[in-house]
């Protein structure tokens, strides 16, 4: 039976049986069918001086190398303020990780390192969250509660994340429908990962306290596109205040994504916004698999309670193992092991997300829980088999094997085989109750790979440190005054301005609307030549080009100010802005000087057009008068460019 | 039966509940100026103001509701929280030797108090071995809930308790003996358990918590753990104080009860000993000896305990300028001895000596101890220090401030004859006073030298 089993041919098969889609090709009716369901949980980081918690400044990073001392920290479970322990927790704890951090005297004091309990909330950052919860349509508490939430990985030298609720309730416009927000909150940034292997977890510890606001959103999207558009709404929205942060890591999103007779699964990490619609769209497609291979295991198993997988120790000598990854697993003197899983062949081989099988949600589970470095397995179903069919065949035997079962070997260290067996064992029962509640870590190929346990409500616990604080209704008027009009206004304006639609995003991303906005409604300039100078040129300059840190997007408005008073063509500023872009520090005089420009009436250019057509007739190879006209622009375009309108010189010509 | 109903909740906030009969515990929809809110109410911190509603919302957070914004509430449901560690049975092995756990409260074993909104004391084995399971290992455990009390409030009464049960324990058998204590006065119950129980035949270890144990970080489980293993294993019969070494999650260090202090207000590693080395270095393997002499684990039973303690002790801690009737008072209100804190090798100003000389017609004993923490009193180097004690104030050698008023107090309890107290006072009972201070006992390196900053750099902290 074994020999006639193709996991190649099964993996297509049973890509086909689910009905997988391509991104490309899929439809609001393939997203229909498999219950489609998404939800976001946006991160931003505020433009604050100091940390939330602490008097450390914020926004200043260290490379892996650039510390002044190590920490050691073991986290252990505790009650949530309702009794219950939170399963994330009870998973970390199995993992057994010593945690390292790694403390730069610059960026982390006594509070980062949990030996000095917080000093009051930054209010530079309670205030920005605020802002930005009015714009998001929040309610505001009426009394903002400091809650310990808590993260077991050890991202957090505490053990939890100090984090409080500024609104609640709230709502976005994306351009077809209204997506509702659960809540907005103000917490402490975690620490930064150097390195994660065996049970040894480096983190450092500069980013670690930075103010962060999180923006919840119910789980209204029902398409990956729709996804995008509402996350990349939420950092436009915190981005137009001009209070956030903005670079790498300066705004993160965790995707919640679930199908039909799915489970919420938080895809998390996620740096760029276009990542999202191919993760989004595999993630429920996985559990769309993963429920299939439950009608098939429901099919075969009559008593899920009884089913049971058979473990056996393997000698390495006793096998003839082609293998590397096996003879350097016993070379290290680790343990070998073959788990029989009845009932499951063709199920190791399933597909689940493009190129990665069944197979793969136990690889990452030894990886992460029972901290075994990959590769740390192979099955009987590999898509590219790595141990003969003897092999196989003899361990079949060990393991008393049906022939409708598959194996799982395994190998690692001595003391990580006890937990490795209850991986598998537990993933496998998994598979009868439907999709487990994971946490998932994205790759840029739009697949995943599991991360933790999908933590619960039961992670929180009030800070005992800090103290409750009120917000007047004076206060909140206060700052209500300093939101800026909704992105979906803004997007209105631009539209009804005649701004072609693919500029609204880089303008929207930069933040660039408001200074975009005065140089049309102060200088008087065309919002359609304004809105694609924005969004195409300036785009092009800041892809091609390496920015000063002294250039500033707001800077914008006094360029186009001189060129207002000096009566120059703004078509002038396509050649000033590379060159201005590198070197802010220049004058715009001196920018015009290094560009060798010179000062022309258009009387005095148009008078040139009668020699130039004199000298085409002298030099030019065709008489159609469009080619001659074309050589004449040509040769004027260096002395009119900022002189004079093209087009109208083009005309006369 | 209100109070019940409306835990914490007073004036304005406790009216608006009534009104709309919505209990703490009760799942309630909120409607407000600012939007609705919906969420479980929960209870009120005593020391809060009285015009918010904390809520529980369903995604875990807490929130407060203003109640001058609320326009109406409806309770939809009813669901009270039970906040316990799941309690087992602390399991039998036999061959593991049997600790006794005193518990007298403290972040050692703590949980959530809603009346303060701060963690108060809990304990029992079965919580315990819920919490840390791994204390089956070590040892057989038997606990005994003494009195809770934060270790500010722990005083004379407690230290007398804790001598008689100790003794009381040591009688019928046990290996070691182990104090859950709050950190605060950790090291004062240290000196004065050390006076009171003499010729100990097993280990009496004091361990508290510097993170209570309700965060994932806490130093408790692992404090917990060290202080069960010398409780039980090690041989060293004394009354030591078993706290973390580094702050890293590494080993801990085991203090004698006379010279250990607490040196930090929040670091784990807060606990030094002074003026000498810390008795052994203690991690989930093994106990390493640092002194090479001890008082050694007995199988007798020979346990002295001298169970007196007097409240009529108090400490002057001198600061320039002070005046002669800060003494007089302390006097004049019968205190019997009186620890003076001084500067440098011992000393006060001038000004003082005429309170001092009242003060020693009446037979008040004053002891001289030092602000600078390490080193040894030195009354002879100057003229002002032997004008001092002539007018009767006894230099204390290198006793820590906190340690000499433990000792007057105990000596006060039994006599108040000045030659004997003061024999009694410069005669160590366990290196309260010692003899030589070795090169090591005073080690404050200043961070940003080079060479420091190296050390720390490849030492976890």
């Amino acid at each position: 039976m074994t020999r006639s089993f193709d996991p190649k041919q099964n993996y297509e098969a049973s890509k086909q049986a689910i009905g997988y889609v391509a991104r490309k090709d899929a439809t609001q009716a393939d997203y229909d069918r498999i219950g489609f369901m998404s939800g976001l949980e946006v991160h931003q980081q505020l433009k604050t001086e100091r940390k939330l918690f602490c008097n450390c400044p914020a926004g200043i990073y260290h490379d892996h190398d650039d510390y002044h001392a190590e920490i050691i920290r073991h986290m252990r479970p505790t009650l949530s303020e309702l009794g219950e322990y939170d399963g994330t927790a009870l998973m970390e704890f199995k993992t057994r990780k010593e945690i390292v951090y790694r403390i730069n005297n610059e960026t982390a004091c006594t509070y980062e390192v949990d030996d000095t309990p917080p000093f009051p909330v930054d209010r530079q950052a309670l205030e920005i969250s605020i802002v930005i919860s009015l714009l998001s349509k929040l309610n505001i508490v009426g009394e903002v509660h400091v809650t310990r939430k808590q993260y077991l990985d050890g991202s957090i030298p505490t053990g939890f994340q100090r984090t409080a609720i500024i609104g609640v309730e709230g709502e976005i416009a994306l351009r077809n429908k209204k997506i509702r927000l659960i809540q907005l909150s103000l917490e402490e940034d975690s620490c930064r990962e150097i390195s994660d292997v065996g049970h040894v977890r480096v983190y450092k510890t500069d980013r670690l306290g930075m103010p962060l606001i999180e923006t919840v959103t119910y789980p209204d999207m029902v398409n990956p596109d729709e996804v995008r558009e509402a996350c990349d709404y939420i950092r436009f929205l915190n981005r137009s205040t001009g209070l956030v942060r903005t670079g790498i890591g300066a705004g993160r999103q965790d995707v919640n994504v679930s199908c039909r007779g799915g489970h919420r699964v938080e895809i998390k990490g996620v740096a760029h916004t276009q990542w999202i619609p191919e993760l989004t769209h595999n993630e429920a497609f996985r559990q769309w698999a993963l429920l299939n291979v439950r009608e098939e295991l429901k099919k075969r198993v009559a008593e899920p309670a009884n089913w049971k997988c058979r473990v056996e120790e393997i000698p390495f000598g006793t096998f003839s193992f082609p293998c590397d990854d096996i003879k350097e697993a016993n070379a290290r003197g680790e343990k070998l092991y073959a788990v029989n899983l009845p009932h499951f062949q063709g199920l190791l081989s399933f597909f689940t997300q493009p190129g990665k099988c069944l197979a793969d949600e136990y690889s990452d589970r030894l990886k992460v829980i029972a901290c075994i470095e990959k590769p740390n397995m192979v099955t009987s179903e590999d898509l590219n088999p790595l141990i003969a069919n003897d092999d196989i065949e003899r361990i079949r035997e060990i393991t008393q094997a049906g022939t409708q079962d598959a194996q799982i070997i395994f190998w690692g260290p001595d003391e990580d085989i006890e937990t490795a067996i209850d991986v598998i064992t537990e993933r496998s029962e998994m598979l009868f109750d439907g999709i487990p509640p994971e946490t998932r870590k994205s790759f840029e190929d739009g697949t995943t790979i599991f991360e933790r346990v999908l933590p619960g409500a039961d992670r929180m616990y009030p800070d005992t440190d800090t103290a409750p604080i009120p917000l007047a209704d004076k206060y909140i008027e206060e700052l209500r005054k300093r939101i800026p009009e909704d992105i979906s206004d803004r997007i209105q304006q631009m539209a009804e301005w005649g701004i072609p639609e693919d500029t609204y995003t880089f303008i929207l991303s930069k933040n660039l609307y408001p200074v975009m906005q005065s140089i049309i409604q102060q200088l008087d300039y065309s919002p359609r030549f304004t809105g694609t100078f924005f969004g195409h040129f300036l785009k092009s300059v800041v892809g091609k080009y390496k920015k000063s840190d002294d250039f500033s997007f707001n800077r914008l408005y006094d360029l186009f100010r001189f060129l207002k008073e000096e009566k120059l063509d703004p078509e002038i500023a396509r050649l000033m802005l590379p060159l201005w872009y590198q070197h802010p520090k220049m004058d715009f005089e001196s920018l015009l000087t290094q560009l060798k420009f010179k000062r022309y009436t258009a009387e005095e250019i148009e008078e040139k057009v009668p020699f130039l057509k004199e000298k085409y007739a002298a030099v030019g190879r065709s008489d159609d008068p469009g080619t001659m006209r074309k050589w004449v622009m040509g040769q004027l375009r260096p002395v009119a460019l900022g002189n004079m309108n093209l087009r109208e010189l083009a005309e006369k010509v | 039966m209100n109070e019940d109903i409306f835990q914490g909740y007073k004036g304005e906030a406790l009216t608006l509940l009534q009104r709309f009969n919505v209990r703490v515990w009760g799942q309630a929809e909120v409607e407000t100026t600012r939007g609705s809110f919906k969420g479980t109410i929960l209870p009120r911190s005593e020391n809060d103001d009285d015009t918010h509603i904390v809520m529980k919302i369903i995604t875990g957070y807490n929130i407060g509701v203003d109640t001058r914004t609320i326009t109406d509430m409806k309770e939809t449901g009813y669901k009270k929280a039970n906040y316990k560690i799941p309690e087992k049975q602390f399991p039998v092995t036999p061959g593991l030797p049997s600790v006794k756990l005193f518990g007298t409260g403290g972040t050692i074993a703590s949980r959530l108090d809603y009346r303060t909104g701060a963690v108060i004391p809990a304990f029992s084995p079965g919580e315990l071995y819920g919490a840390v399971p791994e204390l089956a290992d070590i040892c057989n455990l038997d606990t005994e809930k003494i009195f809770a009390v934060f270790s500010e409030n722990m005083g004379p009464k407690q230290y007398v308790a804790l001598a008689q049960a100790i003794g009381k324990e040591i009688e019928s058998g046990i290996d070691g003996i182990v104090i859950g204590h709050g950190t605060d006065t950790l090291h004062h119950t240290g000196a004065a358990l050390t006076f009171m129980c003499q010729n100990l035949p097993v280990p009496v270890v004091l361990v508290g918590s510097q993170r209570s144990s309700d965060r994932p970080s806490s130093d408790a489980a692992l404090n917990l753990q060290h202080a069960m293993k010398a409780a039980g294993h090690s041989d060293i019969a004394e009354v030591m104080v078993c706290m973390f070494g580094p702050t890293s999650d590494e080993y801990g260090l085991l203090h004698k009860g006379t010279r250990v202090r607490k040196m930090h207000s929040s670091y784990r590693s807060t606990f030094r000993t002074i003026g000498d080395t810390p008795v052994a270095m203690i991690s989930k393997k093994e106990i390493t000896p640092i002194h090479k002499s001890y008082n050694k684990r007995r199988k007798d039973r020979n346990v002295e305990i001298y169970p007196y303690f007097a409240d009529d002790v108090t400490m002057l801690y001198y600061y320039p300028g002070m005046k002669p009737d800060t003494l007089d008072l302390l006097v004049e209100a019968g205190y019997r001895g009186v620890i003076i804190v001084g500067t440098g090798l011992g000393h006060v100003n001038k000004e003082l000596y005429p309170a001092i000389e009242r003060a020693h017609a009446k037979g008040v004993h004053m002891y001289m101890t030092l602000q600078t923490i390490w080193g040894y009193v030195h009354m002879f180097v100057y003229d002002t220090g032997r004008d001092m004690m002539a007018k009767g104030i006894i230099p204390a050698g290198n006793m820590l401030p906190e340690v000499a008023w433990a000792k007057l107090s105990w000596i006060l309890a039994q006599t108040n004859d000045p030659e004997e107290v003061k024999q009694m006072m410069l005669t160590p009972v366990n290196h309260e006073i010692t003899e030589r201070e070795p090169y090591n006992g005073y080690l404050v390196y200043q961070g940003g030298v080079p060479e420091v900053e190296d050390f720390v750099r490849k030492v976890h902290k």
